[in-house]
């Protein structure tokens, strides 16, 4: 992304990380990866599930697998994963609202599971998403997409398919924005106490 | 929410929230073999019950365990209340054994309420799993999300509650909660089963009460009827002439159900006293919602642990 001039739009602290237009870019490059890494349509691979994790997951993986049918003509099947109530942060927040968990009609028994989520921080998200995944089924094998990777993970996990690595202070606040949930695409980097 | 204790107090965004994630708790465990979230480890539910119960302790045992909370029945019949303990001595004792949550029952008006201030010095919740003749909160709530699914919503909606409302903790927590999301309601009763100051009870802006007799005017015009029992234990003198002559003028016979519009519905908080208030047939009809109640029961207090006992402590 080139420099940004002095008086932009966004003010100094809260930066803009990807526009509109990069955040297109980032996921038909993750498609590509997607169909590559998984021999998508190859005969002897599996079944392909992508599961948005709710919020902001959810609309990613759906224009993920938009892209991988744009791409390779297979319309993988797309489902969401709710994952609030296998948290370990619970007791941290104020009580946490229900997201919505709805599995493709085919299920994810056997599938390779892609879970797809917006930003990668500490990984307990994953953590939960995966004893969330436990209880719906068995995978055949599971992976991670993520728009974003702000670093300082706090367990061992790591995702298959990053959009953009932004180093980070933990402080800080990334927010992605999609059109389906906020109005407009874009990504987003706060200071801390700064609200989007 | 630190406790919760009636309908009345209890916000509609709140009371929005529990529907919500009650709604959400369904569709998790929907076609699951193994309904055990983990969500509640670690913390301990202490069910307490003056009076005798099957539906609501049951209900709220089964939330508890599903949300993996460790769950421990006490009833006054073998505990040391029998012993002449008091109710005050008894809630300081469960929340010293670490009861998280106490679910009380109990015969006297306001005793949840009071429990809860002799524990507001520790970090126990109380839910008033109904207090004498004054609130029933889950039993509204359950009777709401019930009347959601079926209605799709109760604003502008008439619901006819029927029978026993002097003795009905169940019929004051429904008024007020389904006032406040906009429904209108009407007690159906004679007058000797009639508190003598319906007027003063809290109605929700949005919606309204009125008073009926005549339980067969009520009925062309009611999007739900919800059939109180008439509760014998609480009767002390004559409320009405013999239980035949209350049957045939407020009992829901197959010929009443009749008279209802296509789409309406029966409710009933149970337990039922077939062929008292409510015909079998009746009982047993599609219309009737009284089994899905008791199924929606427990999503609700699975919801209603949630929000008392999954967030932050002493958050609102």
């Amino acid at each position: 992304m080139p420099p940004r001039p002095r008086g932009a739009p966004e003010p100094a602290e809260r930066r803009e990380l990807l526009s509109a237009g990069d955040v297109a870019r980032t996921i038909a490059r993750m498609a590509h990866q997607v169909i590559e890494k998984t021999s998508l349509g190859a005969s002897g691979a599996s079944p392909v599930v992508l599961l948005g994790i709710p919020t902001r997951g959810a609309p990613l993986a759906a224009r993920l697998a938009q892209r991988v049918a744009d791409f390779s003509d297979i319309q993988v099947p797309v489902g969401t994963l709710d994952v609030t109530l296998y948290r370990d942060d619970l007791r941290r927040k104020p009580t946490r609202p229900l997201g919505q968990t709805a599995l493709p009609p085919g299920g994810i028994e056997d599938a390779l599971v892609i879970l797809v989520d917006d930003v990668l921080f500490s990984g307990r998200t994953i953590r939960a998403a995966l004893d969330a995944l436990r209880d719906v089924g068995r995978p055949r094998a599971v992976q991670l997409a993520v728009l974003v990777d702000r670093g300082h993970r706090e367990l061992p996990i790591r995702a298959d398919y990053v959009g953009k690595n932004v180093p980070t202070a933990r402080t800080e606040e990334v927010h992605v924005l999609f059109t389906e949930t906020d109005g407009r695409d874009a990504v987003l980097l706060n200071r801390a106490g700064e609200r989007s | 929410m630190r406790h919760l204790l009636g309908t009345d107090g209890l916000s509609p965004e709140t009371a929005l929230a529990i529907l919500d994630t009650a709604d959400g708790l369904k569709r998790t465990l929907l076609g699951r073999e193994v309904k055990k979230l983990p969500t509640l480890r670690g913390r301990t539910v202490i069910t307490c019950f003056y009076e005798d119960s099957t539906r609501t302790r049951v209900s709220f045992e089964i939330a508890g365990k599903w949300m993996s909370a460790d769950v421990v029945n006490v009833s006054a019949g073998s505990s040391s209340v029998k012993k002449g303990e008091s109710l005050r001595d008894t809630a300081l004792t469960l929340a010293a054994a670490g009861a998280d949550c106490v679910v009380v029952r109990h015969p006297a008006s306001g005793a949840a309420h009071r429990l809860a201030s002799w524990l507001s010095h520790t970090n126990t919740s109380v839910v008033n799993a109904g207090d004498g003749t004054h609130e029933h909160p889950t039993q509204a709530l359950l009777d709401m999300a019930t009347l959601r699914e079926r209605l799709g919503g109760v604003e502008g909606r008439r619901i006819a509650i029927v029978g026993d409302v002097l003795h009905s903790r169940v019929a004051r927590s429904n008024v007020h909660l389904l006032t406040s999301f906009g429904a209108d309601v009407v007690l159906v009763a004679p007058p000797t089963l009639l508190p003598t100051r319906v007027g003063d009870w809290p109605v929700g802006a949005a919606g309204s009460l009125r008073v009926s007799h005549h339980l067969d005017a009520e009925l062309p015009t009611a999007d739900a009827v919800m059939m109180l029992r008439v509760q014998a234990e609480r009767m002390h003198g004559g409320f009405f002439p013999s239980a035949r002559e209350y049957s045939i003028a407020y009992g829901l016979s197959e010929a009443r159900a009749a008279m209802l519009p296509d789409h309406a519905v029966v409710l009933h908080p149970g337990p039922m006293l077939r062929g008292m208030e409510i015909a079998p047939a009746v009982a047993d009809s599609p219309r009737a919602a009284i089994t899905e109640q008791v199924a929606n029961g427990v999503h609700v207090r699975m919801a209603v642990l949630y929000h008392l006992l999954a967030g932050e402590e002493d958050a609102a």
